[in-house]
């Protein structure tokens, strides 16, 4: 059974960004983000953006290793996509706005 | 043993405070670099990361941060809790940080370029919680399970090494074995860590398993280069130093008594070396424990501290079987001053046996330590690893003055008084100090037990071969008979004393015949001589009568012949 989840899914997406610094690639992957966001997901999804350099005590929390990362809290289950999210159709894989199948086909 | 202030000098280190380690590496790990510890799953990487940690913190005043990859901080915190180590109160006391990262490769997609800045954040926002000196890092590759991408990786991997460098944390980075020959871990990780790479081995051989630790590398640093077998228990780990002990330790000219006033008198009248090891080796039933057990409770009435190995008996049965010989041993046992670690030498391996004894000895400090019985460590090992482990035991002793008996049993048989089962022990010899070898010698039906010291180091000491008796009184040495056929033992040497007590009698009552007949002759002598004085002086007599009677004679002739002539008127004579 596939459950598929696409534009029609009305679901509200709460995303949170997690970066270090106002770097080059942190500045691309919230570009990134948005405009997938805008494209997919517009008017249900909140982002988030977290910078570690000022609050490191909150990598713990969602154990972040890599920068960025992208961190689906809602819906369930959590996900996350690390890297600049220069590949849209991964970022959608990752955010469960594509089924998997489709993916590898 | 053997600290080399030079070498301690050129690379600032930071000690580890496991027992035995510091001394292998002259001073611990590099003091704010990394160090790589590689071994297999169980041995011991954890562990070493955490007392590294542990000790820092509480010993040397150094906070430490563990990051864990696998173990949850719960888990970590009911791991070390049995062995001894209240993490929860040093997290409390921020001398102690547990972190675990968490990996989940499933809830993670990779898209596009990253890097592994969350993490440097996190560790150093860890650092800076509890401005920490140390670090663990385990397992760091446990990475490479969660990242796709292997190159960023370990370009990654290479500047948090960098940046613990630059940090100055003295950290230990702990990784799975290699399967390969020539990699030490799986991932290559050693291509990271340049400065000290160390291997840890868990070797099962004859059913019997031994830890094992090696400096594969150390920059900068002299290390000793041998696998040491280390031991993991309640206490952390215990490395013990194999080539850490040179011969250059203090020797004491003090003496020790054996116990035995007799035994003491043919060791110069005094007794064995303190800080010498004392070899009794002798076959089935000639009381090697029973000299064991004396020279222990005379020791313990002086005050001394002893620790008794038992490889055969539990420490209650010792001490009832010494007690039926008037030694009680159980006075000392309670004072303290007499511990017993009995354990089955096939319990486990000889190494094992060794560090645990090192561990011991440097726990309880004792000034006399018994190996009773040596020789069953030979059921897990070789005769030559025995040797080894046995030079290992004595350097271990020696050094900390330790008075040290080990006992052996000879094979073979009990009737000949040739010294060929000895020679199966020749090959301790050189390094044993004072060799008594007791043995049992069968003549008249009977057996009888002598003893013999064969060799003793710097003293003058007896030659003479002594039947001695366990009896209830302890060991007592018997007086020397010595007959034209050798040591004469038991009823023999019984007999042969009633024999020239018998004689010496005999002798004694024909010297009082002969005494009694000279009495005899001198009295008839002098009879005799006295009979010939008077048969003597009545001859004078009787001649003396004859000359008064002549002269008697003359003079009345004399008188007749002059009233003669008056009578005659003759003229007045011519």
């Amino acid at each position: 059974m596939q459950e598929l989840s696409g534009p029609e899914n009305s679901k509200e997406y709460n995303l949170r960004l997690y970066v270090a610094g106002q770097t080059p690639k942190s500045l691309q992957a919230f570009a990134n983000l948005k405009q997938i966001c805008e494209e997919h997901l517009q008017g249900r999804y909140q982002i988030e953006v977290i910078d570690l350099v000022e609050n490191p005590q909150l990598a713990k929390g969602d154990q972040i290793l890599a920068i960025p990362t992208l961190v689906r809290k809602l819906p369930e289950p959590l996900r996350k996509i690390i890297g600049d999210l220069s590949n849209t159709e991964r970022v959608l894989v990752g955010l469960d706005l594509f089924p998997k199948s489709f993916d590898s086909a | 043993m053997g600290k080399n202030p030079q070498a301690a000098e050129t690379l600032p280190k930071s000690p580890t405070g496991v027992k035995g380690f510091d001394e292998i590496t002259l001073g611990g790990l590099p003091k704010g670099r990394p160090t790589l510890v590689t071994g297999g799953a169980g041995s011991g990487k954890t562990m070493f990361g955490m007392e590294f940690l542990v000790r820092g913190a509480s010993d040397f005043g150094e906070p430490g941060v563990f990051v864990s990859f696998e173990e949850t901080e719960k888990d970590l915190t009911a791991n070390f809790l049995s062995l001894g180590f209240d993490l929860n109160r040093m997290q409390e006391e921020k001398q102690i940080l547990l972190d675990h990262v968490h990996i989940d490769r499933s809830e993670i997609e990779e898209t596009g370029e990253y890097n592994l800045e969350g993490l440097f954040v996190r560790l150093g926002y860890a650092i800076d919680s509890i401005n920490a000196k140390r670090m663990v890092l385990d397992t760091l590759e446990a990475l490479f399970s969660g990242f796709t991408n292997q190159f960023i990786l370990r370009s990654e991997i290479r500047r948090l090494f960098l940046w613990l460098k630059e940090r100055g944390i003295s950290a230990v980075i702990t990784a799975e074995r290699g399967f390969s020959e020539t990699g030490l871990t799986r991932h290559g990780l050693e291509e990271f860590v340049s400065d000290c790479v160390i291997v840890l081995d868990h070797r099962v051989k004859e059913q019997i398993s031994t830890r094992r630790l090696r400096v594969v590398k150390y920059r900068g640093s002299t290390h000793g280069t041998n696998e040491y077998p280390f031991l993991m228990d309640e206490g952390g780990i215990s490395v013990l130093p194999i080539t850490s002990v040179g011969l250059d330790y203090e020797v004491s000219s003090e003496r020790i008594s054996s116990g035995i006033p007799r035994l003491d008198a043919m060791f110069g009248g005094e007794g064995f070396y303190r800080g010498s090891n004392i070899l009794i080796s002798g076959t089935a039933g000639t009381g090697k424990t029973s000299f064991a057990a004396r020279f222990v409770q005379d020791a313990c009435r002086h005050g001394e501290k002893c620790l008794y190995y038992a490889f055969e008996e539990s420490s209650s049965q010792i001490i009832r079987n010494m007690r039926s010989i008037g030694i009680d041993l159980d006075p000392a046992r309670k004072q303290g001053l007499l511990r017993f670690q009995t354990v089955r030498p096939t319990f486990y391996g000889l190494e094992m046996h060794l560090t645990t004894m090192h561990k011991e000895i440097s726990e309880f400090k004792p000034t006399v330590v018994v190996v009773d019985p040596i020789s069953n460590l030979i059921t897990v090992g070789d005769p030559e690893e025995v040797k080894i482990a046995l030079m290992r035991l004595v350097d271990m002793l020696k050094p900390s003055i330790i008075t040290s008996l080990f006992t052996s049993l000879l094979q073979g048989g009990h009737h000949r008084m040739e010294m060929e089962p000895a020679a199966s022990n020749s090959m301790v010899s050189s390094l044993i100090d004072t060799w008594m070898l007791l043995k049992e010698i069968e003549s008249g039906g009977e057996t009888n037990r002598i003893l013999n010291i064969i060799k003793s180091r710097g003293m003058a000491h007896s030659n003479q071969l002594r039947e001695y008796l366990l009896t209830d009184r302890g060991i007592e040495l018997i007086d020397v008979y010595t007959g034209p056929a050798g040591v004469l033992t038991g009823t023999a040497r019984t007999l042969q004393e009633a024999r020239e007590r018998a004689e010496s009698e005999r002798t004694e009552r024909e010297i009082e015949r002969k005494k009694r007949e000279m009495e005899q002759m001198r009295a008839k002598t002098e009879a005799r001589i006295t009979e010939l004085r008077a048969r003597m002086a009545a001859e004078q007599e009787e001649m003396e009568r004859v000359i008064r009677e002549h002269e008697d004679r003359k003079r009345q002739a004399l008188h007749d012949r002059m009233r003669m002539a008056h009578l005659r008127m003759a003229d007045e004579g011519k």
